[in-house]
């Protein structure tokens, strides 16, 4: 063997390329092993992920449900609110009625850039001997833009004699299909009752809004509705504000302008957006402790699963422990291989996850329009830093244990180690 | 070489502690062929851990090459491990995810050495084991006799001055343990010196210098 006697390089520490190699063959070829390892960091991930992008949801679809309006609006509803009564009457049969005058009076106020009326009714519409019965909102041309209603075709109510009954009438997108089928609708004259309306918009597809489904609505000038319901008081009046900072003022003189009108009876109810907000306010802060609470559980959870599957993958491997350092390994570099193990698997574990959970959320989004399902940032970041650490910190204490234990114990040889 | 003087092992088991090495002294010079003989539980093997760093004595001195080990830290006798020692087992302990190859690799991995020098290394060790054409193959492709002439492969890679033997042949049929003895045989005229633990008198018998222990002390050296 005297070839062998030339004498080696050693440095002592092995090479950092060394160690990935060392730990891309435990990874490639201990496949069962590594499989079992991902998919349970991977679920950790995933699951982490997936439920508070639930919560979120549900807490986002909430939210956006109270949104529609905007900050700028006010909504005056007849009847004053009691101060231990729940909602006003919403029939609008408050002794005196809120009237269109009472609309047109309240556009005159120099802070409020538009108003908007609106008068509700049930109705038979019918074309064609098709008849459907439909919601019909009766309004003005800033109710649209008030409740960001788009149109898919045609135009929107006519701006002049804001307040003048005109038979003209816009559709909702399935009332439209469920009419026509497909002819053109643009033109041709609906039944309402016993009047008859022309058709001169359809509205874009938009699903439901503060509870009523815009698809099938009839939207028609305010006065035409007053005339075919027969009624004389609004149901909801409608005011923007110039400015978001005037809202509590001009409120204050709207309250103060209906009085007046109302013979000093103050008979309305003047409600922001942010008023309906606070009062739900409770609500949306139970649902954030509730996707904090799913955060959390699924966390320990997760935490768990990867806890265990590395406690026993590393441990399985006590003789390789003792092997490593009776052929010259220090017991640091024992760590470091385990740990630069735990490291790459959980990494390329937690990455997938998080990939594999944003596809989840991508189709479950396209699949349903109504509500968006967004994982919280910091849940994200929570997920993947809970993966790596207890990851590294589980694969660290029995790698640590094995490595100052095992050694002797490994290698008595006593029990014959079956080679596979 | 290697100088044991009055070393004391004890393990604690359950509430007694029994005394695994018990005033051991003995001497190795470099270049010996010596066998610790003994039944199971004499201490041999607590002796060979002690010896190849693996384990510390509770007392006494272990002086190798002049240096007290007991006064080196763990990372300091990793590294005398790997320069100095050599292992082989009874049961082979090869890496089974490992070739051949990669087997006999593994220690300078870990001590790191360059790659191209590995590789150089590794083809006339292959050479001399008569193992190149099993190089690219498993452990479980393997007979017992080449599993341990991997084992000795990877035990000498690093050119040790000791080669520390458990059992040796003591999972392998006689004619592949006679190859295997053989090899270590001729390592050790080579000038590597080579520490035989086992309990067969037959092997043990082999060796220039034998060493009996019984409950933790050596009995006697006849040819010592």
């Amino acid at each position: 063997m005297g070839d062998l006697e030339r004498s080696l390089t050693a440095s002592f520490m092995m090479a950092w390329a060394d160690t990935f190699i060392f730990v891309s063959q435990v990874l490639m070829r201990q496949r069962f092993r590594t499989v079992v390892l991902w998919v349970a960091i991977a679920i950790g991930v995933i699951a982490v992920n997936l439920l508070t992008a639930l919560g979120e949801g549900a807490k986002s679809y909430v939210l956006s449900e109270f949104n529609v309006l905007g900050r700028h609006t006010l909504i005056t509803l007849p009847g004053k609110k009691e101060t231990r009564g729940g909602m006003p009457p919403i029939t609008g049969e408050s002794p005196r009625a809120l009237t269109l005058k009472d609309a047109q009076a309240v556009s005159r106020l120099s802070g409020v850039k538009t108003v908007a009326p609106l008068v509700l009714g049930n109705i038979e519409v019918s074309y064609a001997g098709k008849i459907r019965e439909s919601l019909v909102m009766g309004s003005s041309r800033s109710f649209f833009a008030l409740r960001h209603l788009v149109l898919a075709r045609g135009q929107l109510l006519p701006e002049r004699g804001r307040f003048k009954g005109e038979a003209v009438a816009v559709i909702g997108s399935r009332l439209r299909d469920e009419l026509f089928a497909g002819k053109p609708a643009l033109g041709e004259w609906l039944r309402l009752g016993d009047s008859r309306f022309r058709v001169i918009g359809v509205l874009k597809t938009s699903g439901t809004r503060f509870g009523f489904d815009m698809d099938e609505v009839v939207i028609i000038p305010v006065v035409s509705a007053q005339s075919l319901f027969n009624v004389d008081g609004l149901f909801r009046l409608f005011a923007e504000v110039r400015h978001f900072s005037q809202l509590d003022t001009v409120k204050q003189q709207m309250v103060e302008l209906l009085k007046q009108r109302h013979e000093g009876e103050e008979d309305v109810t003047v409600i922001s957006q942010d008023a309906m907000l606070s009062s739900l306010q409770k609500i949306l802060d139970t649902l954030t402790y509730a996707v904090s609470g799913i955060a959390a559980v699924s966390m320990l959870v997760a935490g768990i699963l990867i806890m265990n599957m590395m406690i026993i993958t590393v441990s399985q491997r006590r003789k390789e422990i003792g092997l490593l350092k009776a052929l010259g390994a220090s017991s640091a570099l024992v760590r470091r291989l385990f740990l630069a193990e735990a490291g790459l698997i959980a990494a390329l574990a937690a990455l997938s996850g998080w990939m594999l959970s944003h596809l989840v959320l991508l189709l479950a989004n396209n699949y349903f329009s109504d509500i968006q399902f967004h994982s919280p940032w910091w849940a994200q970041a929570a997920s993947i830093a809970l993966a790596l650490g207890l990851s590294l910190l589980f694969a660290w204490l029995p790698a640590q244990r094995a490595s100052s234990l095992a050694p002797v114990q490994a290698l008595q040889g006593k029990t014959a180690q079956a080679q596979r | 070489m290697i100088e044991l003087r009055g070393l004391q092992k004890g393990f604690q088991v359950g509430e007694q502690v029994v005394q695994a090495l018990d005033e051991v002294s003995l001497t190795i010079s470099a270049g010996e062929y010596l066998a610790i003989m003994g039944p199971s539980g004499s201490g041999k093997s607590t002796l060979m851990n002690i010896l190849g760093l693996l384990d510390q004595a509770s007392a006494g001195e272990y002086l190798l090459d002049g240096v007290n080990v007991n006064q080196l830290n763990e990372a300091k006798r990793s590294q005398l491990r790997s320069e100095k020692i050599g292992f082989v087992f009874q049961s082979y302990h090869l890496v089974p995810r490992l070739t051949a190859r990669e087997n006999i690799e593994l220690p300078m991995v870990l001590a790191g050495v360059p790659p191209r020098l590995r590789q150089q290394k590794l083809d006339e060790l292959l050479e001399k084991l008569n193992l190149s054409e099993r190089a690219q193959h498993r452990p479980s492709q393997l007979s017992g006799g080449q599993r341990q002439r991997v084992a000795i492969g990877r035990a000498i890679v690093m050119r040790p001055r000791m080669l520390l033997a458990d059992e040796p042949t003591g999972n392998l049929d006689s004619t592949s343990g006679a190859a295997v003895t053989d090899l270590l045989e001729s390592l050790n005229a080579d000038g590597i010196t080579l520490v035989l633990v086992t309990h067969d008198q037959a092997l043990g018998a082999r060796a220039r210098r034998q060493i009996n222990m019984f409950d933790g002390r050596l009995r006697a050296e006849p040819n010592g």
